[in-house]
């Protein structure tokens, strides 16, 4: 993928469960649908919670990555 | 995902309502409506006056549970109140007082955090549970 245009970051570096997901759920609702968030999380359950989350909303998870303690999601409204 | 999760708050210790705090943004993340209703000692912990007080723990818990949980609100975990907030924020979350239990405690609403929608009896609560899970906490 080339260069992604992010409408929203979200923070959620320390947070621990839910807030992350919480995060993410109020942050895909301020983008129009097709935007894309980013959401940067050191809690390890998140990468199960927010793929979880992508697949029961329809939010697609475009894009995931690690780097050191902090993982980092795109994610597409729908 | 379109059952609501209806959740009866009956203990008034942290633990159990942030873990019941926990289990409604989870839901409303996901978009799943949440009703609570809170009974005794879980309305008790949302009175205007108290919400922010210490309510204790889980005899369970004993002094290793009690330093896990200060350990935890240390580094930044947000309070069962705020966790709550933030999942209301999401939409669909609603949360009922007991009537019975307003009475137990001599409580009118305006007593209460404005977290709590309203007062209603078991029979409203279960219409609203429609086929929905009931979880008694």
């Amino acid at each position: 993928m080339g260069v992604v245009e992010i409408s929203q970051h979200v923070d959620a570096r320390g947070l621990s469960c839910p807030m992350p997901i919480v995060k993410t759920a109020q942050a895909i609702k301020t983008v129009a649908p097709g935007e894309l968030i980013e959401v940067l999380a050191t809690d390890p359950g998140s990468v199960k919670d927010v793929a979880a989350w992508s697949r029961t909303t329809g939010n697609e998870l475009v894009e995931q990555s690690v780097d050191g303690a902090v993982y980092r999601f795109v994610l597409r409204r729908k | 995902m379109d059952e609501p999760l209806n959740l009866v708050l009956f203990s008034g210790t942290d633990d159990r309502l942030q873990a019941a705090a926990i289990l409604t943004a989870g839901a409303a993340a996901l978009g799943k409506p949440v009703n609570l209703f809170l009974q005794y000692w879980a309305l008790d912990a949302f009175r205007a006056d108290r919400i922010g007080a210490d309510h204790g723990l889980s005899p369970e818990a004993g002094a290793a549970g009690r330093a896990a949980v200060d350990g935890l609100r240390k580094a930044g975990q947000a309070s069962w109140a705020e966790t709550f907030r933030q999942a209301k924020e999401l939409g669909g979350v609603d949360i009922e007082a007991c009537s019975l239990s307003m009475d137990l405690l001599h409580l009118e609403q305006s007593d209460l955090d404005p977290l709590v929608d309203g007062v209603e009896g078991v029979t409203a609560f279960y219409l609203n549970a429609g086929e929905g899970q009931v979880v008694f906490i």
